[in-house]
């Protein structure tokens, strides 16, 4: 069920407000007020980082500045995007994210198929495999032995190979493949297809809602590890964006003043915020601009997840 | 789940060549696992050795055997308590204010008489979810800095002395647990609003018929009708309930505050990473991932019984 459903099924009360009792007047009152607080209270963090990160240096100093902008200047704006690190960073996030993301799926696809065949001779054995690494791991440290011991120390595959599959998502993707009917692939068996050509053409075609699902899942996760890059990237050149941001907004790092160059310490002292404020909306807007597109298939990937056969 | 038997038993010869496709395929997956997963599990051998760096992959078969010397060791530790209950405490009180808020806002949003406000509420409130750990912990830092941050500056506007929240132990849970129900409610709540819209229709104008009220239909039909997807959700939860998140506490904590914020995974990686005792962190870690696979395990067993179905 989409989110849809929400707009087109009416569960509330067909009487209208006025007419109803005084208790259920509370209620509307009570529901009314949840719901506005819950989206204040999620709104307000990135509205006044917005506002922050546009306002005058001197405003924001003072403290003025509360929901909405005082004045405006894009000093901080300018300071963050004349940043080489920024766009390395930038760059490097991409990377990880779409060359990661595409490996995520192809690779689910291909461990999730064979799963879902079940005359598959080792589907159980495989099944079991898999889903077992859920459930207990060798952990940090003899992870990062094996990861650093194959070579992979300040190497771009760091962000790729070690996440490359998600057992969760492989047993998604698998449930989805499995609901396919079963007859599509007995005909295209008869017809000389073979299993390549079932994936390609059959299986994955049907399930693009979930594939949909799993990309957006894949792709947040990707452009979001900090994990990772902070243990196997020492090099500033490979970095990607989280760790540039962990750098400004949580290690003080004046690294964007100091490339700015040649700041009057109070404006330096005044634009140290505005920065920071600058480096979350930046980081932000990919998320925000994307999310809401693929909103409308989270639900069936939620239920997806918790609802297995 | 369909169990096909395998009625008539081939060779495994013939089963490779007839299934050689599904095998290639597989191929790619199963090394990944083989090399990610397994490999560290074996690796996991190094909690009862003295292992050195240097001596690399290999160094796990040649590391002289100290048997359970770094398990003696942390447990006669002070910090073996206070890391346990650290643990213990963040999952905890997560779960217990954690919990209950999406399925209020779950409610609220399919009670509302709107359902336009409440698409545009519920797109609103999935965003925090996407949003890095370390934007998250970032804007909070900087929120609750003691000079430049809003809320102290509020405090200050409002004759109070500013608190430095982030490097006072006994705020640390308390910001850990608010930040993550702020970033996750929103999500956490799908499940269960497509669960009340789940709810058979006819159930709703029969309540209606019998003139019950719309708390009464909340109690009565609602909480009921949404009360497996609650008690399966919250099993998985307890199942993961020592699975603290290393990420956030990583970048939310600092010495000061290490009484309350220092847990089991932050100290594994200080141990091992950082000092370079990686026998000692591997066993501190082994001891880490069994009593979570307890807990999971002990957590589907209940589920099962439950609900019939299982994750395995």
């Amino acid at each position: 069920m989409t989110v849809k459903a929400l707009g087109k099924r009416r569960i509330s009360n067909p009487h209208s407000f006025r007419k109803a009792s005084p208790g259920d007047k509370a209620l509307d009152v009570i529901i009314w007020v949840l719901v506005i607080f819950a989206v204040v209270v999620t709104l307000y963090p990135f509205l006044y980082v917005v506002s922050v990160s546009i306002s005058e240096g001197s405003a924001v100093a003072r403290g003025d500045v509360l929901l909405f902008p005082k004045g405006f200047s894009l000093d901080a704006f300018s300071m963050v995007t004349t940043n080489k690190q920024l766009w390395i960073s930038y760059g490097n996030t991409f990377f990880y994210t779409i060359v990661g993301t595409l490996a995520n799926v192809v690779f689910t696809c291909l461990g999730a198929y064979p799963l879902s065949r079940s005359h598959f001779f080792l589907r159980r054995p495989m099944n079991f495999y898999e889903a077992f690494t859920m459930y207990f791991s060798g952990g940090l440290i003899p992870t990062y032995i094996v990861v650093t011991g194959i070579g992979l120390y300040n190497s771009r595959l760091a962000m790729i190979l070690p996440v490359l599959v998600s057992a969760y998502n492989l047993m998604i993707c698998r449930s989805a493949m499995s609901s396919v009917p079963q007859d599509l692939f007995e005909n295209a068996a008869l017809e000389g297809a073979n299993e390549f050509y079932m994936m390609t053409r059959i299986a994955v075609p049907l399930i693009k809602p979930t594939l949909a699902v799993l990309t957006l899942y894949y792709a947040v996760a990707r452009y979001n590890d900090f994990f990772n890059a902070m243990l196997y990237l020492g090099d500033t050149n490979l970095q990607p964006l989280q760790i540039f941001l962990r750098r400004v907004l949580l290690q003080a790092s004046n690294e964007v003043l100091q490339s700015a160059g040649g700041q009057a310490a109070a404006a330096a002292a005044e634009n140290t915020l505005k920065i920071r404020y600058v480096c979350i909306v930046l980081s932000a807007v990919p998320i925000f601009v994307i999310t809401p597109f693929v909103q409308k298939y989270l639900v069936s990937g939620t239920m997806l997840g918790a609802v297995k056969g | 789940m369909t169990v096909h038997a395998q009625k008539t038993r081939k060779p495994l010869g013939t089963l490779i060549i007839r299934d050689r496709h599904l095998l290639l395929m597989f191929l790619p997956v199963f090394l990944y696992y083989l090399i990610f997963a397994y490999l560290p599990m074996v690796g996991l051998v190094m909690g009862f050795e003295d292992f050195k760096m240097g001596s690399g992959f290999e160094g796990l078969f040649t590391s002289k055997w100290v048997g359970f010397k770094w398990f003696s060791q942390f447990f006669s530790s002070p910090f073996a308590f206070r890391l346990i209950r650290n643990t213990f405490l963040l999952s905890f009180y997560s779960l217990i204010f954690g919990f209950p808020i999406p399925i209020i806002f779950a409610v609220a949003i399919t009670q509302l008489r709107s359902p336009r406000v409440a698409k545009v509420a519920q797109v609103i409130t999935y965003l925090p979810y996407f949003i890095s750990t370390v934007v998250v912990v970032g804007m909070m830092t900087n929120f609750l800095s003691p000079s430049t941050g809003i809320i102290n500056q509020l405090i200050s506007k409002l004759g109070g002395k500013p608190v430095n929240f982030m490097s006072d132990p006994s705020w640390f849970r308390k910001l850990y647990v608010i930040s993550g129900s702020w970033q996750s409610f929103g999500f956490n709540s799908i499940i269960f609003v497509a669960a009340i819209m789940g709810i058979d229709p006819s159930l709703y104008e029969a309540m209606e018929v019998d003139g019950a009220s719309r708390w009464q239909r909340i109690i009565h039909l609602i909480i009921p009708g949404i009360s497996e997807t609650i008690i399966l959700l919250l099993i998985m939860t307890l199942g993961n309930l020592l699975n603290v998140g290393f990420e956030k506490v990583y970048l939310m904590y600092s010495p000061a505050v290490y009484e309350t914020g220092d847990v089991i995974s932050t100290y594994v990686y200080r141990q091992g990473i950082e000092n370079h005792k990686y026998g000692y962190a591997a066993a501190v870690g082994l001891f880490y991932s069994a009593v979570g696979f307890a807990f999971v395990v002990a957590s589907n067993r209940l589920a099962r019984r439950v609900t019939g179905s299982s994750l395995w």
